[in-house]
């Protein structure tokens, strides 16, 4: 059975009377352990789509089916607990918390979570070793490079152990080198277990994957 | 890392935000401390000053008579079953309920005699709590203090031919006049005053007192509760307020009771003002932080609570701080606002617990809505790229 299942997925987005179809129809299936990469040009809804998927934006239509959950079926803030319990994010520009730390910035996720502190450090601390950063644990964002920024984040997004790694163009502001490195990252976690998807329009990125699935005009080609 | 952790480093990291958002509530709090001490401040100080004005209750005996006199001109009463108050009732209205409030008794013994060729009308008093009452009096001469001093008023040493120093020979007994009052316009002009057991004496009314004046201070002070203790103690005397005293007292406090709470209203919603704004700042500041929060699973109630507990952090401290500020800022505003030099900073405990309840209030109020509207943000708009 497929980890996730997207079946017609439709989403539209209104402004006064014009009326944009970013997703037509979308239907994808993604099995548990693959790394996918979603590409296509700029409008395409590559975006649009990780954003539905992260159970953070409402389909106008169609189903998303996660680990046997029909996302947006849940109530209330049920989604805020399945993205915590569920899901890991990595953002194109990081999105590091500027007043914490790297290891306070990885330990985000779990200040939710009901346990000790000392678990958490430990859960952080071994995150960031598992992402080449553990010498860095007190470091403030300004204080690290842009890889170094990125890996905070990726090391944030696999803290609470998710099912699924959503990643936003994670390397759309980073030199080549840097890239392959944390695209090499990504690899590494997938071959051990890890679900990846991830949107990117860097042609480059898709060696790294399993399959690349390519949107144009919101429906999949 | 709880929700708190992050609450704390945000106001560590973020000092200059922090310190302007402390100061605005500060500013406020520490106005309304200054506001209000001054007033209270000032309110005692008027009240004592009020209270050396004279008496505000009048003892006088029980009577079925009924006064003649218009506009000052005594045309004589008819009085029957005339009554006199005992001396040694008047130790009952220290044990009225509201004892606590009365600053002086002055009890008085009238009554008519010959001095020489002269009819006056002698008045025995208490000097010490009578010129505690009627600190307006200007002494040439010195206070009495022997028993057989007298204190003269201006008309009553002109026509007796006397002065501060001077002898006066009444019924065979030889008084002293130890000062001679300045003109003060009103009946005191014409009287001769002695010690109160020796005008008994001399007039034969030995434990007896014609009246008494009961100087009662406090702010807003139950007068007529006061008026009716004092009754019930003294059921053979006529007790009543001088409602003009009593009025004008009440009305002058009040009029700086409102003074200070239209100020105090006006400088809460500038406080207000100043933590929304910047809280709503802060907010849309933080719109992309606050979209990764929600991203990774926080609830909207965990958001809330951050900036609630932010708000809250920074009204603590900007109470206290403003009470401290707001204190000083009384202690040395004092000295030029209140009247007399005396006046004396209240020092209140409910103020200091008031400020820091009112910052509190005030800074959580005022972030509530931006709390909201941060906790209601879209993720997806917060984060744009995503």
């Amino acid at each position: 059975m497929a980890l996730i299942k997207i079946t017609n997925l439709k989403k539209q987005y209104t402004s006064g009377d014009d009326t944009v179809e970013a997703l037509r129809g979308v239907d994808i299936s993604i099995e548990k352990g693959e790394f996918i990469t979603i590409m296509g040009q700029s409008g395409s809804g590559k975006s649009t789509l990780l954003s539905v998927l992260g159970g953070m934006n409402h389909p106008s239509a169609g189903e998303v089916e996660m680990a046997g959950v029909k996302l947006y079926h849940l109530p209330g803030e049920k989604l805020a607990d399945f993205r915590a319990q569920n899901l890991g994010f990595v953002f194109q520009s990081f999105h590091l918390i500027s007043y914490l730390t790297a290891i306070e910035n990885v330990m985000l996720p779990l200040a939710i979570v009901k346990t000790s502190t000392a678990a958490k450090k430990s859960a952080a601390r071994q995150a960031l070793e598992q992402v080449g950063l553990g010498a860095k644990l007190d470091r403030l964002p300004n204080q690290l490079s842009g890889g170094e920024q990125e890996r905070v984040a990726i090391a944030r997004a696999i803290v609470n152990n998710p099912h699924i790694l959503l990643a936003d163009e994670p390397t759309g502001n980073l030199d080549s080198k840097t890239s392959d490195e944390v695209m090499a990252l990504f690899r590494t976690l997938n071959d051990a277990g890890q679900t990846v998807v991830m949107v990117t329009h860097n042609p480059d990125n898709g060696r790294y994957a399993d399959r690349t699935i390519t949107l144009k005009d919101g429906m999949v080609v | 890392m709880k929700l708190h952790t992050i609450s704390i480093n945000n106001l560590k990291r973020r000092k200059a935000k922090m310190a302007f958002l402390t100061i605005g509530l500060m500013v406020g709090i520490a106005t309304i401390v200054t506001l209000v001490t001054l007033t209270r401040s000032m309110s005692s100080d008027i009240e004592r000053k009020m209270d050396e004005f004279g008496a505000n209750i009048l003892i006088t005996p029980q009577s079925n008579g009924l006064a003649m006199n218009y506009g000052g001109i005594s045309l004589g009463g008819v009085t029957f079953d005339q009554r006199e108050i005992l001396e040694e009732d008047l130790a009952r209205i220290k044990t009225i309920t509201n004892h606590k409030n009365i600053s002086a008794v002055a009890p008085k013994v009238l009554g008519g005699i010959k001095i020489g060729s002269h009819d006056v009308l002698l008045v025995g008093v208490n000097f010490e709590s009578e010129l505690k009452m009627k600190q307006w009096w200007q002494i040439f001469g010195h206070e009495p203090k022997a028993e057989n001093d007298l204190l003269l008023g201006s008309d009553a040493s002109r026509v007796l031919n006397v002065s501060s120093g001077d002898s006066l020979t009444i019924k065979g007994e030889t008084f002293t006049v130890a000062g001679v009052l300045d003109q003060t316009g009103s009946q005191d002009d014409a009287l001769v005053f002695a010690s109160l057991p020796k005008a008994q004496k001399l007039l034969g009314k030995e434990g007896k007192i014609t009246l008494a004046e009961v100087a009662a201070l406090c702010s807003g002070c139950p007068i007529g509760d006061m008026v009716t203790q004092i009754a019930e103690k003294l059921p053979d005397a006529k007790v009543s307020a001088i409602q003009q005293v009593v009025e004008g007292r009440l009305k002058a406090l009040d009029q700086f009771k409102r003074f200070s709470y239209a100020m105090a209203g006006v400088v809460v919603f500038i406080g207000s003002l100043i933590v929304f704004v910047t809280m709503m700042g802060s907010v849309n500041e933080r719109t992309t932080e606050i979209g990764v929060f929600r991203a990774i699973g926080f609830r909207k109630s965990h958001i809330m609570r951050i900036i609630l507990l932010e708000a809250a952090l920074v009204s603590l401290l900007a109470g206290f701080l403003g009470y401290a500020v707001g204190m000083g800022g009384a202690k040395l505003a004092l000295p030029f606002m209140a009247e007399s030099k005396n006046a004396v900073l209240a020092w209140d405990t409910s103020i200091a617990f008031g400020s820091i309840a009112l910052a509190l209030t005030l800074g959580l109020l005022a972030s509530l809505y931006p709390a909201l509207h941060a906790s209601k943000m879209d993720p997806t708009e917060a984060l744009r790229a995503l």
